[in-house]
């Protein structure tokens, strides 16, 4: 049995950002994280999907199942994020084909092996590890939008006591009424919406002096998003997409976002 | 606000629900004698993520032509929920883990204790109201955007709107309706919200896009410059079901259209809601009897069964409750 982590970095979805994954990578490794893991959502929104799956295989990442790996892997019509308005759809299936067309049948095939969700014990802690929500790969928790009853619903549910998610591309944490935590682990793949170039990943650590709940922080990282963006352009993906990258401002997909993280925006 | 009640995926439900099976053809009436409906299928309950309050009952300031529960200023069939009810259910929904509350009515402004109540649920969790924006007085609004504005939850306004020009909108919901409307979504913008404009599909599908934009050209008009729009199919019961035609007997939802269809997509799988005279399955059903499940949250978990005929808009269309789309799947 291997010995329990003491610290540990998870990522949230990369959307074929393989330079932040690998910036995120190094700086988990230097911050002494002992084990990566990753929350699916593998391809979408940037270049060249290949590249990232061998970085989290040669890092040794545990990667689970996003909706995006699900729909790419079973040959799906679309990523199952259930946009409705016609702008965010236009976006969602034009990165969902290009996806779809430059990923290699062999990696396809990985990641329909890939778990729908990843369980440990730290500390005496039960950690689950999921894509949207334990119960759904697809249900977006957003800050403003989950209430705190629901969580610890859902941690009663499915017996946990901290629970990571991510699928919508914001970080955020929050206590739970008898020592549980629920964490969005934020994004690789694009900025946070938030004006800033960086994205975001969390380092927990499970130590002797925090006790079942751990200490869970949100880690900026810089990586070269200009060469990204030049990636973006020579594959021909959408300018909305490569002003993301450049400003740290959504530009598309906003339907999904409640009224409070929607006004924190630009768009 | 129930023009409004239901957000639909259009296109897209409405194609997954083909693929699965073609829905019965339409007739004019004319078609075979009206089916047993013992074949309607049960909804389980997935869990109760959203808790509905009619919290003005059936009593609205306007009086649409499509308004599918027939509100008027003066239908008291429903009466309003007073404060302390409204307390109760929020405190009874607790071990439930209910997610979101939504307000409906009637028209919810139409409650003096609506700010009240809206504080004691931002307290718990997001919340949604669906007005028709034609009232929004100051002393209402006001301090529900001070509460908006404290909370950690979301409060999503929805208005009403059946079209994005006072020709269109008006004779749907009644002379000066646009004007008004668009008069509280101006209120609403200077409050700091992001109103959700929800418009009733009262136009040929194939003006959809034209309809969308014109809206889009109006709102900005007002300022808001990345407006948010929702567009909702009609449910031909109440007055509605006098404005176009009622359904026919093809028209609802048996065992056989449940296989492999996801049933969580309906909105009876995943919320109730409180009326003054008790639980019902669904916001869109409180005038049928046999949706009344009971008068305590455990009774109303029971299954729901399929056997009116808006359910069968509810099928095709794949209705989901949220406001921002994105329905389920297992992680398994
Ligand atoms: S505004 Fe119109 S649709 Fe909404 S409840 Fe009143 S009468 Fe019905
Ligand atoms: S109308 Fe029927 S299908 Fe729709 S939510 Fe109500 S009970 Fe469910
Ligand atoms: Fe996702």
């Amino acid at each position: 049995m291997s010995p329990e982590p003491r610290r540990i970095a998870v990522f949230g979805g990369v959307y074929s950002n393989h330079l932040a994954l690998a910036a995120a990578i190094g700086d988990a490794a230097a911050r002494g994280a002992e084990t990566l893991y990753c929350l699916g959502d593998l391809g979408a929104f940037g270049p060249h999907p290949d590249r990232v799956f061998p970085l989290l295989i040669d890092h040794d990442v545990r990667v689970l199942r996003g909706n995006y790996d699900d729909s790419i892997a079973r040959g799906l019509d679309d990523c199952q994020c259930g946009y409705t308005d016609p702008r965010d759809n236009y976006f969602a299936r034009l990165s969902y084909r290009y996806t779809f067309r430059n990923t290699h049948e062999r990696w396809r095939r990985w990641m329909g092996r890939l778990p729908g969700e990843i369980r440990l014990e730290a500390n005496g802690a039960r950690v689950l590890m999921c894509h949207g929500s334990p119960r759904r790969m697809n249900e977006f928790l957003w800050e403003s939008a989950t209430s705190t009853q629901f969580l610890t619903w859902l941690a009663r549910e499915h017996e946990a006591d901290i629970m990571l998610a991510t699928h919508t591309g914001i970080p955020w944490q929050r206590s739970l009424p008898g020592g549980g935590l629920f964490a969005n682990v934020g994004v690789l793949g694009r900025p946070a919406n938030d004006g800033r170039t960086e994205v975001w990943y969390a380092l927990l650590d499970f130590g002797a002096d925090t006790g079942a709940q751990p200490n869970l922080e949100f880690v900026p990282v810089g990586y070269d998003h200009e060469r990204l963006a030049g990636e973006m352009r020579d594959e021909e993906l959408p300018e909305e997409f490569v002003e993301t990258i450049l400003t740290g401002w959504w530009t598309t997909c906003l339907e999904v976002l409640p009224a409070r993280e929607r006004a924190r925006g630009r768009f | 606000m129930p023009g409004s009640a239901l957000p639909i995926e259009p296109q897209r439900d409405i194609a997954r629900a083909r693929k699965i099976h073609s829905p019965a053809p339409a007739s004019n009436g004319a078609g075979p004698a009206a089916e047993s409906r013992a074949d309607a299928p049960l909804v389980r309950l997935d869990h109760l993520d959203t808790l509905w309050f009619q919290v003005t009952g059936t009593i609205c300031n306007l009086r649409c032509v499509h308004c599918f529960i027939s509100c008027a200023p003066d239908n008291d069939s429903f009466e309003f929920l007073s404060l302390a009810e409204v307390e109760d259910w929020l405190r009874r929904s607790e071990t439930w883990g209910v997610k979101e509350y939504y307000f409906t009515g009637g028209e919810p402004f139409m409650h003096p204790d609506l700010p009240a109540m809206l504080e004691r649920t931002l307290e718990r969790g997001p919340a949604s109201v669906l007005t028709n924006g034609t009232l929004l007085p100051a002393r209402a609004l006001k301090p529900i955007a001070r509460t908006a504005r404290a909370a950690s939850y979301s409060l999503e306004m929805r208005v009403s709107l059946d079209g994005p020009s006072p020709e269109m909108n008006d004779p749907i919901r009644g002379d000066g309706t646009f004007d008004r409307a668009m008069e509280g979504v101006r209120k609403l913008l200077e409050e700091g919200f992001l109103p959700i404009i929800t418009a009733t599909q009262v136009w040929e599908p194939e003006r959809d896009e034209e309809v969308r934009q014109a809206f889009v050209a109006r709102l900005r008009g007002l300022g808001y410059e990345n407006p948010r729009l929702k567009i909702l199919p009609s449910l031909r019961i109440g007055r509605e079901a006098d404005r176009v035609r009622p359904y026919t007997n093809e028209e609802h939802v048996t065992e056989a259209m449940m296989e492999g269809y996801d049933e969580r997509q309906l909105l009876c799988a995943s919320s109730r809601v409180v009326t003054n005279r008790g639980i019902y399955a669904c916001p869109i059903l409180i005038e049928t009897p046999a949706a009344r499940m009971g008068s305590t949250l455990e009774e109303a978990s029971r299954p729901v069964r399929l056997d009116e005929s808006a359910c069968y808009t509810c099928w095709l269309h794949g209705a989901i409750c949220s406001n921002y789309g994105g329905i389920g799947q297992d992680v398994s």
